[in-house]
């Protein structure tokens, strides 16, 4: 590897990793700002003590301040991620069973919605101004526009319960069933984060195509006399890479964020609905790590979409020199 | 100084918004969010129930006195969807206002100075970047409960990286202009070249992104209601609404459809006008949510 790159990629890890240590400060700072006691919380203002100082050595909220943020982020790297104020459980176990869950629903949503817009934005860009880019244009614009919950509400408004009830409104998991056992309610909220994510990503793909076809190079190989579609596959389309990874690193870390509502509004049994119920009984160590987990995810994705989108594309690779 | 900043604001914005006036798009979309926004701002007076006013039993759909029947609570969905929308547009409102000064001011900054100072700005800001979504304002919540000053600020803060990187862009390439080393060569101080000569420049882009930014607030505050997070728990709001009513859709639809119309009119409404914006201002399509 030459050295200029090998000096980027680590100057590019190093950036993401220091963001990624900040942000845990962050999230355990803003998670230890409690105005309130949790041992007090939890057991109320009548408890002891001596109950009290108990609760307090259990949950190691007695030792400072600096030392619970390095057992935190020890634990986090070890697995060992103490426990939920809420239910008493470790919280890697009541975690653990979701993520597969989560990431199965991520996975469809992104399998689903890459293809589709990579391909409305390639063609938009290939039909400018003509009725498809114009059309188009618009439904992305439209769809762009609303709140993820909103989509997801019409879907089930028009497929679930209203109009015609041809898929279920929730999704139903026994725990310990894999999500792929109910394939008809995954339906709608598959649907709802496609709908959500495809219309942002084409309009990038768009812009991203429409520029590759305006090119010197693209203009040079039409000049020869080149038809169409050799230029396309042979000299648009292999540009067009770089621009894509983005897109997918955009849809995955998009879709990152989306779960938390979509799967509350579908009751689906992920990261986003634990996330959602842990806010609500303010079950700190829960959403310390799941805050974590989802920056984590979205940081990555970013990351790997940067470093990948320098080195698969030329011009930006010469420009490390 | 005061002369000065009116002088030179003037002279570009309206010739922007006359410009977007023109498009269809646009006309369109200011005639739809006006129509939600005065739904919102006015619905409260003209309500033919109180918000929380036990009107009969839950989920009727013909209730005489009542134009769309009871809600899940046996309130007048009609009524509580008048009240429903003032504190979101009113929220979202404050939200992108904050976003808007704070990203304009460091984006501003981080452009004139460059350097370290500019690195610094932006390094700290994408640390708020890596909470996608509304992740930051339930991070927050779930420590100090939903009030609406830290829906606020959490949703105005999570817009302000978005905001600064698009005035950083935009104010770069004016920095480094003759007028304005001209302004320092007459020795004006930082924060007028900063602000009474780099910002009227950058007036486009921040027209656009005040529009971009309010219609995703729009949808996060909508979207934190939704998940139950409002101050009062009990209050009408159309995301809390719809989460409220959902269980009782196929009995009942009008307590879900109604503010789900609405919102979805209004964030279409905003996003059309943003649209018309950025057309005309750059000739070009952009994308949409997140950067």
């Amino acid at each position: 590897m030459k050295g200029y790159i090998a000096r980027f990629l680590v100057k590019r890890l190093a950036l993401g990793l220091a963001t990624l240590f900040v942000v845990s400060l962050l999230i355990f700072l803003i998670t230890q700002a409690l105005p309130s006691d949790p041992a007090e919380a939890m057991l109320g203002r009548e408890a002891t003590p001596e109950a009290l100082a108990a609760l307090r050595a259990q949950f190691g909220l007695d030792k400072p301040v600096y030392q619970q943020y390095f057992n935190w982020l020890g634990g986090v790297f070890t697995g060992d991620l103490g426990e939920s104020f809420a239910t008493m459980m470790p919280v890697k176990d009541l975690i653990a069973p979701r993520i597969g869950a989560s990431f199965f629903l991520l996975l469809l949503a992104a399998a689903g919605s890459i293809p589709i817009s990579i391909v409305i934005g390639s063609y938009a860009a290939l039909k400018r101004d003509k009725k498809f880019d114009t059309s188009s244009s618009m439904a992305t614009l439209i769809l762009a526009a609303l709140p993820e919950f909103v989509v997801g509400t019409v879907l089930t408004v028009l497929f679930a319960t209203t109009v015609v009830q041809w898929l279920p409104a929730v999704t139903y998991l026994a725990p310990g069933e894999p999500p792929w056992s109910d394939m008809a309610g995954l339906t709608l909220p598959v649907l709802t984060l496609v709908i959500s994510v495809t219309p942002y990503v084409a309009r990038v793909m768009r812009a991203a195509m429409v520029e590759v076809l305006e090119s010197d190079y693209i203009e040079m190989a039409r000049l020869k006399g080149m038809d169409e579609r050799t230029v396309l596959w042979r000299h648009a389309i292999p540009n067009g890479i770089g621009p894509s990874l983005q897109v997918i690193a955009l849809n995955l870390a998009y879709l990152a964020g989306g779960v938390i509502i979509v799967e509350r509004l579908f009751n689906y049994p992920g990261l986003g609905t634990a996330l959602a119920d842990a806010v609500r009984s303010r079950d700190m160590p829960v959403v310390q790590f799941l805050t974590l987990l989802i920056a984590t995810v979205y940081v990555v994705t970013n990351l790997l979409a940067d470093i990948g989108t320098v080195l698969v594309t030329p011009r930006l690779r010469t420009r490390l020199k | 100084m005061n002369a000065v900043v009116e002088q030179v604001t003037v002279e570009r914005p309206p010739s922007l918004i006359r410009q977007a006036l023109k498009l269809r798009r646009t006309q369109i979309g200011i005639t739809i969010a006006t129509l939600i926004a005065v739904i919102s701002i006015l619905g409260p007076f003209v309500a033919p129930f109180g918000s929380t006013e036990f009107v009969d039993s839950p989920n009727l759909m013909s209730v005489p006195g009542t134009v769309f029947g009871t809600d899940y609570f046996g309130q007048d969905v009609f009524s509580r969807f008048l009240f429903g929308g003032r504190s979101i547009l009113l929220l979202a409102l404050a939200a992108t206002s904050i976003g808007i000064v704070l990203g304009t001011t460091l984006g501003l900054i981080a452009a004139y100075n460059r350097g370290r100072l500019d690195e610094v700005i932006m390094r700290t800001l994408d640390v708020i970047l890596s909470f996608p979504q509304v992740l930051l304002s339930l991070l927050v919540i779930s420590m100090f409960g939903p009030s609406n000053l830290l829906i606020i600020l959490t949703v105005g803060l999570s817009t302000t990286p978005r905001i600064a990187r698009i005035i950083r862009g935009a104010a770069v390439p004016v920095v480094e202009r003759d007028f304005i080393a001209a302004a320092e060569a007459l020795g004006e101080s930082r924060r007028r070249v900063i602000f009474a000569e780099v910002l009227p420049n950058v007036t486009s882009s921040l027209l656009v992104e005040v529009n971009l930014r309010l219609t995703y607030s729009i949808g996060g505050i909508a979207s934190l209601a939704f998940l139950g997070f409002t101050p009062n728990p009990n209050s009408a709001n159309w995301g809390l609404m719809i989460q409220e009513n959902r269980v009782a859709l196929t009995e009942q639809p009008w307590g879900v459809v109604l503010p789900t119309v609405a919102l979805a009119l209004l964030t279409i409404g905003t996003g059309l006008i943003g649209d018309g914006l950025s057309r005309v201002s750059a000739g070009i399509d952009r994308g949409g949510k997140g950067e």
